[in-house]
């Protein structure tokens, strides 16, 4: 039987919850024998090459590009995670959400202290993902099935999440996992 | 810093002695006659009182009946309360905004006139109602309101607008006003005749543990709608040590529905004035606090007047009806409009001159309460209460009511009903005797204690009116077959989240969500797990928020689940099990407009 698959991407997050999924050190070698996998920054493949059994999300929606990730990785995967704060609450990008949009552009490329920009123009090359009015929870796009908070979640308990999805057995996360103060 | 402005500010900060605890008193005379309180007014008391100019802009931003935007010379506020909005809010904020040439929070062009909306004035009974300044008007046709905008565009000042004076006392030159008392039963306790300064006598006569006894085998407890016993908590304060202590009176009706106290406070202001100054000699006081809702500003003159004629009685100042070594005299402090000071602790705030902060328990009251020292709070109606056990005895008063719950209690009843008004039930009586009384025997169901309590349907109308089964301040509010139910939920959550004081996260962010997602059920994208959701976070809310407030706001959502269980079912959808709220075309319309260019994942 083929080994099922799992994708991790990174949405308006840092890559802080990827380097900690990383941090599962020598057991990623254990995880390749338990998985394959499919879309993901990982092993770089752009688009699912197929259907998969966990999908595992880091960073909230903050543009339409991560809208279209998203409902793609719904589409895709029979389990979705949001993995660390930014997933589930949207995190420090949304501190954005009280100030409108484009007191946010102006502050960023005009008028902020550091800014060096002798264009004075706000990028707007077509390719550039559109901004949505405000940073959303992954949960509040498509449904998630599991939260895993954590700033970012530690590489134990990835890996405990993980492992218990893929081998059909209860999750059990002790307190001291979810414990940051 | 115009000249005018810092000899107006030092001479109202000199009047209350430069003193920054009278903060409270300092800002609304301000505000009274500046009509807003600058940046620079701040500055000025700050300095003044000694204090810093934050703790000033606090206070300033925290009461809504403050502003440091300036406002016009007369503020109309329309009641925006539930049994307003049954009986014609909309179409009379109309009629002002239409009248007035603007909208809700502005001011007209030639600075006259501000339009506010405002939470329960306590008028319930008869609504809907208006305040002018703080002249009140109640059920208000769409000609009457029109009038009024007339005579004040006209000039007239708001105390000068012609209205039919209530009856009673509502009538008398220092009250005038337009406010019915709508005694519709009265009881052997609160509405029996009063022969003033007979149970002050009486109680003077004793010593105050011999008071305090009596209050305790009376089994008299709070009329707020906690419910804690009376004698105990004049027990604690009595044995706590401190310099001064404190009776404090909390007429911050701010629970809407509820009106009781302001026919109380109109009707027998003796009694309590009699009740607040034996509790000062139980437990050793020798300064009593009014806590008076700004919305009642309207009864102050006349609660002045009656102060004054018991200091002429010698019922309050020093040697209190001979009793040579037992001082006593109150004051009355006003508030400036939030709900949350009705919490004893955040009332004790506020009479501080501080934001209407709830304070961390323990320490209670009764250990450290107003400037530290000991504090006993209660209700309007249980001091009266009090007055009557001294004078009557307390076996008298242990024989009304039920075993647990002793004595009459006040009910404040609107909404869809006959005659609403207030009525003086003894406890044990059942929901439906009352609502017979009432006239509401069509009720569909009844909002018991305000927001905060809870919402019961027709199979509960056996249930009983005490502290061990139907509890309750006082308010009920009926609503008919033809009312939208989960919109009165929703209505009761705004509330909340307007009154939240912002500073424990689980009331300040929790009432949000848990409103999000009963809008989400409302309108029709809900789904089975929302209810887990509301359940689970609602009970979370209760346990973990600061005060009184947080501890209840969930109980709109938690009864109406509970006891309404059906129409969130019909509203839920089973068979889609996933809507979101999301919607990706109205997250991209900003956005689209400043780039102007159209979305590349989402087209139209």
């Amino acid at each position: 039987m083929a080994k099922p698959k799992i994708a991790t991407t990174s949405l308006a997050g840092c890559f802080g919850c990827h380097m900690s999924i990383l941090d599962i050190d020598e057991r990623i070698l254990q995880l390749v024998e338990l998985v394959d996998f499919d879309k993901s920054p990982i092993n770089d493949i752009k688009e699912f090459t197929g259907e998969c059994l966990v999908g595992i999300v880091e960073g909230g929606c903050a543009n339409e590009e991560n809208v279209r990730v998203l409902q793609d990785f719904r589409k895709h995967c029979k389990i979705l995670i949001s993995l660390g704060d930014c997933a589930i609450s949207g995190g420090l990008p949304a501190m954005r959400n009280t100030i409108p949009l484009q007191e946010c552009l102006d502050e960023a490329y005009l008028n902020g202290p550091s800014v060096h920009n002798p264009s004075g123009r706000i990028p707007n090359d077509p390719e550039i993902p559109l901004l949505l009015d405000r940073v959303y929870p992954c949960h509040e796009v498509v449904k998630m099935d599991y939260h895993l908070p954590g700033c970012p979640p530690s590489a134990d308990t990835i890996w405990q999440a993980l492992v218990a999805l893929l081998t059909d057995k209860p999750m059990e996360l002790p307190y001291d996992l979810f414990k940051y103060d | 810093m115009s000249e005018n402005l810092e000899r107006i500010v030092t001479a109202v900060c000199e009047s209350f002695g430069n003193d920054r605890t009278r903060m409270m008193d300092i800002v609304r005379e301000l505000q009274e006659t500046q009509r807003h309180i600058s940046d620079d007014a701040m500055d000025l008391i700050a300095r003044q009182v000694g204090t810093y100019r934050v703790e000033v802009e606090s206070v300033v931003s925290f009461y809504t009946f403050l502003s440091k935007k300036q406002k016009g010379n007369i503020v109309i506020r329309l009641c925006d309360d539930i049994i307003d909005r049954m009986y014609g809010f909309e179409r009379l904020k109309q009629t002002f905004c239409d009248a007035l040439g603007i909208e809700v929070g502005e001011t007209t062009a030639d600075g006259l006139i501000t339009l506010e909306t405002t939470p329960c004035i306590g008028m319930c009974d008869q609504a809907p109602a208006i305040m002018v300044n703080d002249e009140i008007f109640t059920e208000l046709s769409r000609d009457a309101a029109i009038d009024i905008i007339d005579q004040l565009k006209a000039g007239v000042a708001p105390e000068r607008l012609l209205r039919k004076l209530g009856d009673g006392n509502n009538s008398c030159p220092l009250v005038s006003a337009a406010v019915s008392n709508n005694i519709r039963r009265r009881g052997e306790v609160i509405f029996a005749p009063l022969e003033c300064g007979r149970s002050l006598k009486k109680a003077l006569a004793m010593s105050p543990n011999e008071v305090i006894r009596d209050v305790k085998t009376a089994r008299l407890r709070g009329r707020g709608g906690a419910g804690f016993p009376t004698g105990m908590k004049w027990d604690f304060t009595r044995a706590a040590t401190g310099e001064k202590k404190y009776v404090v009176c909390n007429a911050d009706e701010g629970e809407p529905g509820t009106f009781k106290d302001r026919v109380i406070l109109t009707e027998r202001p003796e009694l309590l004035i009699e009740g607040m100054a034996i509790a000062g000699y139980a437990i050793g006081a020798q300064e009593g606090i009014i806590y008076l809702r700004a919305e009642y500003a309207y009864l102050r003159p006349f609660l002045e007047d009656v102060l004054q004629k018991a200091r002429n009685m010698n019922m309050l100042g020093s040697g209190v009806m001979g009793k040579q070594d037992f001082d006593f005299d109150i004051r009355i402090q006003m508030g400036a409009g939030a709900y949350v000071c009705g919490e004893e602790t955040a009332l004790i705030s506020s009479c501080e001159g501080l934001r209407g902060d709830p304070k961390n328990r323990p320490p209670f009251p009764a250990q450290k309460g107003y400037l530290n020292c000991p504090t006993s709070v209660n209700n309007v109606e249980t001091f009266c209460c009090v007055a009557r056990i001294v004078d009557q005895g307390a076996g008298w008063f242990s024989q009304i009511g039920s075993k647990g719950s002793t004595g009459t209690k006040l009910l404040s009843i609107g909404g869809d009903i006959r005659r609403p008004g207030v009525y003086e039930v003894p406890f044990g009586i059942t929901m439906r005797e009352v609502l017979d009384m009432a006239g509401g025997e069509n009720a569909a169901a009844v909002q018991v204690g305000g927001p905060s309590g809870q919402l019961i349907g027709p199979d509960m109308y056996d249930r009983i009116i005490c502290y061990d089964d139907l509890a309750t301040g006082g308010a009920l509010m009926v609503f008919g077959p033809e009312r939208d139910l989960l919109q009165v939920v929703e209505y009761f959550m705004d509330f909340f989240i307007e009154e939240s004081c912002g500073y424990c996260t689980p009331c300040r962010v929790g009432n949000v969500l848990l409103k999000d997602r009963l809008d989400k059920i409302i309108h029709g994208k809900g789904e089975p797990s929302d209810l887990v959701y509301l359940e689970e976070l609602g009970t979370s809310v209760k346990a973990t928020s600061r005060c009184g407030l947080g501890q209840t706001s969930p109980n709109p959502i938690l009864s109406s689940l509970k006891n309404f269980h059906a129409l969130y079912l019909a509203k839920v959808k089973e068979d889609q099990p996933f809507q979101p709220t999301f919607d990706i075309h109205q997250a991209l319309g900003t956005a689209k407009e400043i780039a102007g260019r159209p979305s590349m994942h989402f087209a139209e």
